[in-house]
C-alpha cells in the first residue's frame, strides 16, 4: 500500500479473529468472532461502533490495542501512528497500551482498585510511562475533574472508588484516559449500566472531553441513540462483518442497509392507549414497605391495573419499583396498605395464598438465563405449571407445551433442549410461555426486555402485546426505559425514591405540564437526532439522582 | 468424550475392587477363616501371597476383608449422604432459626474430633456391622451437611427458585427439583472423597480393636494381626496396608475426573 496520508491515526486492514471453541459434547472447532474488517481512523475523530451482542464490536475494539481477551488469534494488520502493531513484541505493546491507546471499559465499578485512591489509579499509567511528574498528572486529572463537571475537582482524587457514584466513577475512569495524553481512546459501552439521568451526564462530559481535548476515539455500544450523539462517523456490524459505515447524519437520515433500518427504527411500535374500565384486576391501595424494620423503600404508593391493559412502572435503579412487585407478589409483606384481585383481598404473605391467587399473579423476570432450571428442559419448564394447576399429563400436556411453543413463534424441536441451548431472546420467550401456561389474569414483567439487545428486545415486546390481545391479560411492566414504555402501556405509573411522582393514562402522564422528575426522566432518553444531547443539556431543570 | 487416562486406570481399578467384593465367594481360592498352612508362610503356587499369623490364606482373606470393607464403606457413604445432603437442603430452603439450630448442632458435633466420638460410642456400644455403619454414616453426614447447605443456599437465591415457590410449589419439590439436580455435581464428587475417608476410618478403627471383629477380616484388622511380622522381615501386613491406599487412589482418580466434569455438564451452571 502507498504512504499513510498524515492524518491517519488508526488503520485497520482485513482484520480477522478466531477463537477455538469447546462446546460440551462436541468436538473443539473454530469459529470466527470477526471476518475481513477494515477501517480507518483520523486523528481527533470520532468512530462509533455499533452491532449486537457478539457483533465482535468490543473485540475490533481491543484489537486496536494488539489486545485479545482469552485464547483468540488476530490476524491482518492494525496501523496506528504509522506501525504494524501486530507484527510488534510485547514489549512494543507495553509501551503502546495506557500511552498512545487507552481504554474505558463498561464497569467502571468493577474496573478500579477498590483498595486504592481514584488519583493513585489515575495517574498510574501516566507514571509508568514517564509522561509526566506526579505532581504534573494531578494537576492535569484535577483540570479534568473540572471539565467534566465532576464535584469537588480538587479533593475528589482522594476519595476511594465506593464513596463517589456510579456515573462519577465513570467519568473518572474517563479522565484516567485522558491524563496520559493518549492518540485514541477505546469507550467500551460506557454507559450502557447507568441510568438515563446519570448516562446522559456522561455522555456530555464524555463528548466534551474529546472535543476539549483532540483526542480521537472509538465508541462502541448497542444503543445507535446514544453513538449518534458523540460520533462523526458510524460503523455498523453484524456477526463479525461491516454492514455499513457512513457518517453519523446518513446513518440515522439515510441508512442504506436493511439491517441498519432496522436498527433506526426499532424504537417505533405504536401502541394506541385503552380506556380504563370499571372494574380493575389489580388495586393497591396505600402500600408502604420496608427491608428489615428501618429501610423504607415504598412510601403510601397506591395503582391499578384494568384488565387486558398495561401499566408502566418507570424509575431509576433504587426508586422501589422492584420492590412493588415483590410486594404485590407477596415475597415481601407490606408494613402498611393493601392489594386486591378483582375482588378478593390478597393476603399480605405467599404462604397464605390460595393456588387460585398464585395462577392468576405470574411474573417474568429481567435476567432469564437464571429465571429458568438449567436442568430442566423447555419441555418441562413450561410444562410443570400445566400440570401443578390443570392436571395435565402426557400426551395432552406434550400438546399444550407444543401449543405455547407455537404461540410464542418458538415452532417445533424446542421442547426437549436445555436453556443452555437457546438465545437470549428464546430464553425470554421460554419464560413468557411459562407464565402464560398458568392462564393469568396479570403477568409482572420485571425489566424484561433490559438484557436483551434492540432487535430482539423489540420482538419480545411486540410478541407480548399480541398476547395480550389474543389471551386478554393485564400486565404490570416495571422498566427504566422510556421507549419501551411509550411503546407498550395504557396507564403509567412514575417512581421516584420509593413515592409515586405521578400517575394515570399514559397521554395524560407524557403530556405537559410535567413536574420536574418527570421531566428529567423523559429527557433523558436517547433520541435518534444529531444534537439531541446539546438541546438537551441547554434546557435541564433539574440535577439527575446519581449526581 | 474423551476420557483422561488417569481416569480410566481410576475406573478400572475401582471397578476392579467392587467386583472382586461382590464375587468374594467365588474368586477366594479358600474359604475366609480356613486354617490351610503353617504361621506366615512364604509366597507358593498354593498360596499366592502367602499365609498370615495364624496360618490362614492371605489372598483369601485380602478378598474377603476387601467385600467387608468396601461394603461398610459404601453403606456409611450412602447413609451419610442421603442425610446430610437432605438435612443440608431442607436447612438452607427453610432458612430462619430452623437453619440456626441444624447448623449450630452440627458445628457442636463437628467440634469432638470424630475418632475420639467414634471410640467412646463403639466402646459402649456392641461392635456389630449395623452399629459400625450407623456411627459411621452419623458422623460424616455432618460434613455433607455443611457441603449441601453451602451449594444450596446459593441455588436457593436464584430466580428459577423463586419461580417455583410463586407458583406454589411445596418444600419437598423446591429440595429435589430445583435445587438437587443443581447441587448434584459438586455432592457426587464430594461423595467419592467421602467414601475414601469411610474406607480409612474403617481401617483406622480395626487397626485400633474397635472396628470390625475377629473371625470376620477386613483390611485394617488384617494389618494389625500382621503387624508383628514386619519385625520378623515379614511382609504380611503390606498387602492389606497397599491395598487400602489403592483404592483409596484409584476412587479419588474417578472423583476428581468427576469434580472436573462439573462446570461443563450439558445444561450446567455455566461460569
Amino acid at each position: 500500500m502507498a504512504e499513510e496520508p498524515a492524518d491517519t491515526l488508526l488503520d485497520i486492514r482485513n482484520l480477522r479473529i478466531e477463537a477455538t471453541v469447546y462446546p460440551p459434547g462436541e468436538k473443539a472447532h473454530d469459529i470466527v468472532i470477526v471476518d475481513d474488517v477494515s477501517l480507518t481512523l483520523e486523528k481527533g475523530r470520532v468512530l462509533g461502533l455499533i452491532g449486537e451482542s457478539g457483533a465482535g464490536k468490543s473485540t475490533i475494539g481491543l484489537s486496536a490495542m494488539g489486545y485479545g481477551r482469552g485464547s483468540i488469534r488476530l490476524s491482518g494488520e492494525v496501523w496506528l501512528n504509522g506501525r504494524d502493531i501486530l507484527k510488534g513484541g510485547v514489549r512494543e505493546l507495553r509501551r503502546l497500551r495506557g500511552k498512545e491507546v487507552t481504554y474505558v471499559s463498561q464497569s467502571a465499578a468493577a474496573s478500579f482498585n477498590p483498595a486504592k485512591r481514584l488519583m493513585e489509579q489515575i495517574v498510574e499509567a501516566g507514571l509508568e510511562h514517564g509522561v509526566g511528574t506526579r505532581k504534573e498528572l494531578e494537576e492535569r486529572a484535577v483540570r479534568l475533574f473540572g471539565e467534566l463537571s465532576l464535584p469537588d475537582p480538587e479533593t475528589i482524587g482522594r476519595r476511594y472508588p465506593h464513596q463517589v457514584s456510579g456515573g462519577q466513577l465513570q467519568r473518572a475512569m474517563t479522565v484516567m484516559a485522558l491524563v496520559p495524553e493518549p492518540d485514541l481512546i477505546i469507550f467500551d459501552e460506557p454507559t450502557t449500566a447507568l441510568d438515563v439521568t446519570t448516562q446522559i451526564d456522561v455522555l456530555a462530559a464524555i463528548k466534551k472531553a474529546i472535543r476539549t481535548t483532540g483526542v480521537a476515539a472509538m465508541y462502541i455500544t448497542h444503543d445507535l441513540a446514544v453513538v449518534a450523539q458523540v460520533s462523526d462517523e458510524i460503523m455498523v456490524l453484524r456477526h463479525g462483518r461491516k454492514v455499513e459505515r457512513n457518517t453519523a447524519e446518513n446513518i440515522i437520515s439515510n441508512p442504506q442497509e436493511d439491517y441498519t433500518r432496522a436498527l433506526v427504527s426499532v424504537r417505533s411500535i405504536e401502541h394506541e392507549q385503552k380506556q380504563p374500565t370499571a372494574s380493575p384486576v389489580l388495586t393497591v391501595r396505600g402500600i408502604s414497605a420496608a427491608y428489615g424494620n428501618k429501610v423504607q423503600v415504598l412510601k403510601d404508593v397506591s395503582v391499578e391495573v384494568h384488565p387486558g391493559q398495561t401499566l408502566a412502572v418507570v424509575g431509576e435503579s433504587g426508586s422501589g419499583k422492584s420492590t412493588l412487585a415483590r410486594v404485590i407478589t407477596g415475597l415481601l409483606p407490606p408494613s402498611d396498605g393493601e392489594i386486591a384481585f378483582g375482588e378478593r383481598t390478597l393476603s399480605r404473605a405467599l404462604e397464605d395464598r390460595s393456588k387460585e391467587d398464585l395462577r392468576e399473579l405470574q411474573m417474568i423476570y429481567q435476567m432469564a438465563d437464571v429465571a429458568m432450571n438449567p436442568r430442566q428442559t423447555v419441555g418441562t419448564i413450561i410444562g410443570r405449571p400445566l400440570e401443578f394447576y390443570f392436571g395435565l399429563r402426557g400426551k395432552k400436556k406434550r400438546a399444550r407445551i407444543q401449543e405455547l411453543l407455537d404461540e410464542i413463534e418458538m415452532g417445533e424441536g424446542f421442547i426437549d433442549r436445555y436453556p443452555a441451548e437457546l438465545s437470549g431472546g428464546q430464553k425470554q420467550r421460554v419464560c413468557i410461555a411459562r407464565a402464560l401456561a398458568a392462564k393469568p389474569r396479570l403477568i409482572i414483567c420485571d425489566e424484561v426486555t433490559s438484557a436483551l439487545d434492540p432487535l430482539v428486545a423489540d420482538g419480545i415486546l411486540k410478541l407480548l402485546l399480541r398476547l395480550q390481545k389474543a389471551e386478554d391479560v393485564a400486565y404490570l411492566f416495571i422498566t427504566h426505559d422510556l421507549a419501551t414504555v411509550k411503546a407498550i402501556a395504557d396507564s403509567i405509573a412514575v417512581m421516584y425514591q420509593g413515592s409515586l411522582v405521578r400517575y394515570g393514562p399514559k397521554n395524560k402522564v407524557l403530556a405537559p405540564p410535567f413536574d420536574d422528575y418527570t421531566d428529567l426522566l423523559l429527557s433523558s432518553v436517547p433520541e435518534m437526532e444529531i444534537g439531541w444531547l446539546e438541546r438537551v443539556m441547554a434546557n435541564r431543570k433539574m440535577e439527575s439522582a446519581g449526581n | 468424550m474423551r476420557l483422561p487416562l488417569s481416569a480410566l486406570i481410576g475406573l478400572v481399578l475401582t471397578a476392579g475392587f467392587f467386583l472382586m467384593a461382590i464375587f468374594a465367594p467365588w474368586v477366594a481360592p479358600y474359604g475366609m477363616a480356613e486354617i490351610v498352612g503353617d504361621v506366615w508362610e512364604p509366597p507358593s503356587a498354593a498360596h499366592l501371597l502367602g499365609t498370615d499369623n495364624i496360618g490362614r490364606d492371605l489372598l483369601s482373606r485380602m478378598i474377603y476383608g476387601g467385600r467387608t470393607t468396601i461394603v461398610i464403606a459404601t453403606l456409611a457413604t450412602v447413609l451419610s449422604f442421603s442425610l446430610g445432603s437432605f438435612m443440608g437442603l431442607t436447612a438452607a430452603v427453610i432458612g430462619g432459626w430452623v437453619d440456626q439450630v441444624m447448623s449450630r448442632f452440627v458445628d457442636l458435633i463437628m467440634s469432638i474430633p470424630t475418632l475420639i466420638f467414634a471410640l467412646v460410642v463403639l466402646s459402649v456400644m456392641p461392635v456389630t456391622l449395623p452399629v459400625l455403619i450407623l456411627v459411621m454414616g452419623l458422623l460424616d453426614s455432618t460434613r455433607v451437611y455443611r457441603l449441601s447447605r453451602a451449594v444450596a443456599v446459593d441455588i436457593n437465591v436464584m430466580d428459577f427458585v423463586e419461580a417455583a415457590k410463586l407458583r406454589g410449589e411445596g418444600r419437598m419439590w423446591v429440595i429435589f427439583r430445583e435445587i438437587l439436580p443443581n447441587a448434584l455435581s459438586p455432592l457426587v464428587a464430594e461423595m467419592g472423597l467421602r467414601f475414601i475417608f469411610a474406607v480409612l476410618f474403617l481401617s483406622t478403627l480395626s487397626f485400633l480393636g474397635l472396628g470390625v471383629q475377629p473371625p470376620a477380616s477386613d483390611w485394617g484388622g488384617m494389618v494389625k494381626e500382621n503387624k508383628d511380622g514386619i519385625v520378623f522381615g515379614i511382609g504380611a501386613a503390606l498387602w492389606p496396608a497397599g491395598a487400602i491406599s489403592a483404592l483409596a487412589i484409584s476412587v479419588n482418580l474417578v472423583a476428581d475426573w468427576i469434580l472436573n466434569r462439573t462446570s461443563d455438564l450439558k445444561g450446567g451452571r455455566g461460569g
